[in-house]
């Protein structure tokens, strides 16, 4: 194939365009491994001079976000906590949802379908204070455990659809037979539909785990000095330094609160590839 | 009246206001292989699906073994179903296929691995156990899928549809396999079908479909000798049972019938008319089997009602072993089933046999049966 100017100035775009996406990130990785005074005297966009871990060293486990200096490592174990169970449960839920409404009918389900959809369109605001009152009704309230719930109820919401819509296409059949069989309501879910269900859990995961992860407005609104996510906990760092405002270390806490979702796209990502494939084959 | 090891008595399905079968009474014996045949929406699934406990029973009762299972879940009713599209489950090999419902019914490891062994080896299918049943052919699948029904020694099968997604010649070689699983076993089976050649092949009985009404139930030669109704005359048979219009007369002493053709009119005997002769002059529509249309070399020699006629050929059409030869009869374009190397040609007179013994008669208005 030759290549005809038109397609030469289309690539030169493209990789133009590549190198303006990138630069954030380039900027970003570059000044966190940079002592703070390359910095502040002006030389942002050149490489270190010396370079240095000590930021990321900082921003882990020395920074002072909270009241005590202990770096940005509890938030991010809190945002774990938080986002596993979060992710899971609402998955979980959301396939259970999804089998029961396509192969369990019964009068008023496309209705109760539609007003679980109807949770996707709520804006978070909203619902801040009617949560917060129903938080301190169940005791929950600046726990990790009440950010699991609030994102649950809303995850549920999601998941159900992307559960819904791929099991309506999935053979009904199969599960005629495992009645026949003589598999119940749950065994038919483990054994028949779970299993079968990898590219749309993969979906589902990816879905959930970013928006929860990168939340800040729950994690800010229902969460304590005990229970802050990572992205709350960044902020914290960044707003709230006293003095010399310590980019490098800034920089490196940034990274740090986007690396799990860059992490769950590059690893869950390429199963969600197999899962599409191997769907595609003749089946 | 001996109880039926299968009993359908009564039995209605209606969804909302939509009525999909009508009252329907059918008792299977054991041993036997009933086929519902009919065209697409005829009730025939729905009643196989309400045998099964997979759709509700509106009204009636169905039994097995004296035992009324209205109320029983599918697992518990001691049957088994084969589908039509295999519904086999994809994480599974075909062992574990074969094995879940055993294992369901909670039946130890080593009893499973013994009925398994046993299923594969009476399939031909010990080699593909370890398979995913994504890896494996049409034919292949439908065998696990019976596979998977005969582990259960079930008192009744179902076959809904089994062989509709297989290819033609496929088609052909499993239906003798079915065939020969039934007289092997000889448990009890009820087939569902649109294909009225499987079930004149496999059925000991059969149920004609239609609107949700059996139309008939009768061995296959009932069926297709002495059809109730135009309905299950023009069901079943390929080509179907050639219908057109008639007049009773009367003819040297007896019934027959006069047929217009395209130059005039022939009259024929009609045997089996013989006590209409206070019907004489009324409109009937006649029904005659291509086989007892045909040309006097392959007529049915042991008839004693032959009836030589020159008719005008319409067209032919020659399949081989056969030639399909159109005749006008009655203002209906009727075909007869000539022999292969046939002399008939389009646009000329050929000698045409009437089997009159085999000829029916039905009446225009209510489309039942006369004689």
């Amino acid at each position: 194939m030759t290549l005809r100017p038109a397609r030469i100035l289309l690539y030169a775009i493209l990789g133009l365009f590549c190198l303006y996406y990138l630069l954030p990130l380039y900027v970003m990785l570059v000044n966190s491994v940079k002592p703070l005074q390359e910095i502040t005297s002006g030389g942002m966009m050149e490489l270190p001079q010396v370079w240095t871990l000590a930021p990321w060293h900082n921003a882990w486990s020395q920074a002072q976000v909270g009241v005590e200096a202990t770096g940005l490592k509890p938030y991010f174990l809190n945002s774990l906590l938080m986002v596993v169970p979060a992710v899971t449960i609402a998955t979980v839920l959301g396939a259970l949802n999804g089998y029961v409404l396509t192969k369990w009918r019964f009068r008023g389900d496309t209705i109760l379908f539609g007003l679980m959809l109807f949770g996707c369109f709520i804006p978070f605001q909203i619902v801040l204070i009617p949560m917060a009152r129903s938080l301190g009704f169940l005791n929950l309230s600046g726990t990790v455990g009440g950010l699991i719930f609030v994102h649950v109820v809303y995850g549920i919401s999601f998941s159900t659809l992307y559960f819904r819509n791929y099991y309506s296409a999935f053979p009904t059949e199969l599960v005629r037979a495992a009645e026949i069989d003589g598999a119940g309501f749950f065994t038919i879910f483990w054994r028949i539909l779970v299993p079968n269900s990898g590219p749309i859990a993969v979906v589902c995961v990816i879905w959930l785990f970013t928006n929860i992860w990168n939340d800040f407005l729950f994690g800010a609104s229902f969460s304590d000095f005990s229970s802050q996510p990572m992205t709350v906990a960044l902020n914290n760092l960044v707003q709230s330094s006293t003095g010399e405002k310590e980019y490098n270390v800034h920089f490196a806490g940034a990274i740090m609160a986007a690396l799990p979702t860059l992490f769950v796209y590059i690893v869950a990502g390429r199963f969600f590839v197999r899962g599409l494939m191997s769907g595609s084959v003749k089946g | 009246m001996t109880q039926a090891f299968l009993n359908i008595d009564k039995v209605t399905k209606a969804y909302g206001a939509v009525q999909v079968l009508n009252e329907t009474n059918i008792a299977v014996q054991k041993g036997e292989f009933l086929v519902l045949v009919g065209p697409s929406g005829c009730g025939k699934s729905t009643l196989l699906n309400m045998i099964a406990g997979l759709e509700n029973i509106t009204s009636g009762e169905v039994s097995i073994d004296g035992r009324v299972v209205n109320d029983v879940p599918p697992a518990d009713r001691n049957i088994a179903m084969v589908f039509q599209s295999y519904a086999l489950y994809p994480n599974m090999t075909v062992r574990g296929n074969i094995s879940f419902s055993m294992e369901m019914h909670k039946v130890p490891k080593p009893e499973r691995e013994a009925k398994i062994a046993q299923v594969a080896e009476l399939l031909q299918i010990t080699h593909l156990l370890d398979r995913k049943p994504g890896q494996l052919s049409g034919g292949q699948r439908q065998r696990v899928a019976m596979g998977r029904a005969l582990t259960r020694d079930p008192a009744v099968f179902l076959f809904d549809e089994p062989l509709s997604n297989l290819d033609a010649k496929l088609r052909v070689d499993m239906r003798t396999e079915i065939k020969k699983l039934h007289q092997k076993l000889g448990t009890t089976i009820v087939y569902v079908t649109h294909d009225q050649v499987e079930a004149l092949t496999l059925s000991t009985r059969i149920a004609v479909m239609f609107g949700g009404d059996v139309q008939q139930l009768g061995t296959p030669e009932e069926v297709y000798n002495n059809p109730a109704n135009m309905f299950v005359a023009g069901f079943m048979g390929s080509p179907a049972m050639n219908l057109f219009p008639a007049e009773l007369i009367e003819l040297n002493g007896a019934v027959g019938v006069k047929v217009v053709t395209a130059g005039g009119f022939i009259t024929l005997p009609f045997p089996h008319g013989a006590h209409l002769t206070d019907q004489i002059g009324r409109e009937i529509v006649l029904g005659v089997r291509p086989e007892s249309m045909t040309d006097p070399e392959s007529a049915d020699h042991d008839s004693h009602c032959l009836e030589h006629v020159d008719l005008p050929v319409e067209l032919v059409e020659t399949t081989g072993a056969d030639s399909f030869v159109t005749i006008l009869l009655g203002g209906k374009e009727c075909i007869g089933r000539f022999r292969g190397k046939s002399t008939a040609t389009a646009g000329q007179l050929t000698h045409v046999t009437f089997d009159m013994t085999r000829a029916v008669a039905f009446d225009p208005k209510t489309e039942q049966r006369l004689a």
